[in-house]
């Protein structure tokens, strides 16, 4: 236990004195940066697949995109995030002659991956809401567009906000597999620390802890908001 | 008003509709009756194009709204529609719900008219710019005084914002009803509209009902309300597989039905 004790401190001289906690807080803030815009960009990418898959197929053009899409989220849900990073890192840049920063690859990719696995759950959503809705959007001469934004849309994610919490908390602890790329982020961060004294222990269980509270924090911000959009829910 | 020609529908292999023509006129109150399956909710869901024709064609604003080129979105503006489970916007208040489409539709309008004169002032367009008066404050205060007048027509005023889930099967039809009546429709299909409601509560959405007709509104209506139909219909039209079988006035309708399909349906339902 002593010689616990003694790692204990060891770290937080590190962490403290002698500017360890510079490398957390830019991986804390690198790894939230990540997993926050690579939500945002899913939430779009994935809503605009899952309005496409559920349009009736009247036209080819339709039927094109809906193709399209299904291939899409079959890229991007059979192979797994570190692949892709390294597929877009490695092959898809140099091929197109681009540079990009290893964060914001990072965050390209956690967002063309999560736009796959969005879209499901935001499918999901919009068949869960009553068509009658839709009908009485149509009745009244708003577009489909319009009707699907306006009405359909904010009940399904009424409906699939505890899903997409998950999908969140799952973007947080993947962005665990940055450092591949080379973008530094929490994991990064720790294992520098570490690697200074060659005592992994207590960085690593530090590292497990702010993972578990950015998580609970997560979890408290979806229940604020699902408080707040079953407000139409219960009536006045 | 409404010029229906040949109208057929089938979903899949099965044909539900199998040629419908008829007139419908302004003013008129046209009650569509018959044994459940016989196609009758179909033929008004066809109307609005809620239900796309299979083939004949429905002249409605001088357009034949089942091609389905047109844009339909215009004519349901001028075509109301009331449904047997409301469908209501559930993610809205009272009055949000009934404001929606006339503030879509004018805001639609202001953009189109920025628009043509911005193309007007590159020179990418002849004409001259139409001065924009309106602003969407301008658009929303308006529509807001008009929903208020009709919920007070309907004495629901203190509802305005609540939710519909917190009214009544009665209250949400009748705020349906006059959610269609906030585009100033020319004619308004009502599909069973008391069919899902408490007993206690359908006297209050005919009522309504009742006035519209009085107050010289076109209506189609599909119901089993045999008293309604008596009362308030110009024309009854009794439908059975797929057709229109007889289409009369309510007193011969009621009193001296021509077919024997029609009598027998008649003596099920009037006891």
């Amino acid at each position: 236990m002593n010689g616990f004790m003694f790692k204990v401190e060891k770290f937080f001289d590190i962490l403290l004195n002698k500017g360890g906690y510079k490398e957390v807080l830019e991986g804390l803030q690198n790894t939230m940066i990540i997993a926050v815009a690579g939500l945002l960009i899913g939430i779009v990418i994935g809503t605009l697949i899952a309005t496409v898959r559920v349009m009736p197929k009247y036209k080819a053009a339709v039927r094109v995109l809906d193709k399209f899409c299904s291939f899409y989220v079959g890229l991007f849900r059979g192979t797994p995030m570190v692949v892709q990073l390294l597929v877009f890192y490695y092959v898809m840049l140099p091929l197109l002659e681009l540079k990009m920063s290893s964060v914001l690859v990072a965050i390209t990719v956690f967002g063309l991956n999560s736009g796959a696995y969005i879209s499901e759950i935001m499918r999901g959503g919009i068949l869960s809401v009553d068509p009658g809705q839709m009908e009485g959007g149509r009745s009244v001469g708003l577009s489909y567009g319009t009707t699907m934004l306006k009405i359909v849309i904010p009940q399904a994610v009424k409906n699939i906000l505890p899903t997409m919490g998950n999908e969140f908390i799952a973007l947080v602890k993947e962005t665990s597999v940055v450092s591949f790329v080379g973008a530094k982020d929490l994991y990064l961060a720790f294992q520098s620390i570490g690697s200074g004294t060659y005592e992994f222990m207590v960085p690593y269980l530090a590292m497990a802890i702010i993972y578990i509270i950015i998580v609970c924090i997560i979890t408290l911000l979806i229940k604020i908001m699902e408080r707040r959009l079953r407000k139409s829910d219960r009536g006045r | 008003m409404i010029e229906v020609v040949n109208l057929r529908k089938s979903f899949g292999d099965n044909e539900v509709l199998k040629g419908i023509t008829t007139t419908i006129k302004k003013g008129e109150k046209v009650v569509v009756i018959g044994p459940s399956g016989s196609g009758k909710s179909t033929f008004l869901r066809c109307l609005n194009c809620m239900e796309d024709p299979t083939s004949g064609s429905i002249i409605f604003g001088g357009e034949d709204i089942a091609n389905p080129k047109v844009d339909i979105n215009i004519h349901r503006q001028k075509m109301g529609m009331v449904f047997q489970h409301f469908n209501l916007f559930n993610n809205k208040t009272v009055i949000e719900n009934i404001m929606m489409a006339p503030v879509y539709v004018a805001k639609k309008k202001l953009k189109m008219q920025k628009r043509s004169n911005l193309l007007i002032r590159l020179h990418l367009k002849k004409g001259t710019p139409v001065p924009v008066t309106a602003t969407v404050a301008q658009i929303k205060s308006q529509a807001r005084e008009k929903a208020t007048e009709l919920l007070k027509r309907i004495g629901l005023e203190e509802k305005a914002d609540a939710y519909p889930s917190s009214l009544s099967g009665g209250q949400k039809q009748r705020v349906a009803i006059i959610r269609s009546l906030a585009m100033d429709p020319d004619v308004i299909l009502f599909d069973e509209p008391t069919s899902a409601l408490d007993p206690e509560m359908v006297g209050e959405v005919l009522e309504l009902m009742k006035d519209l007709a009085e107050q010289g509104m076109t209506m189609v209506v599909v119901t089993h309300e045999m008293g309604f139909a008596k009362e308030v219909a110009t024309r009854v039209v009794f439908m059975d597989e797929g057709r229109m079988i007889e289409e009369s006035s309510p007193d011969e309708f009621f009193t001296n039905p021509k077919t024997e399909r029609c009598k027998d349906f008649l003596s099920k339902v009037l006891v």
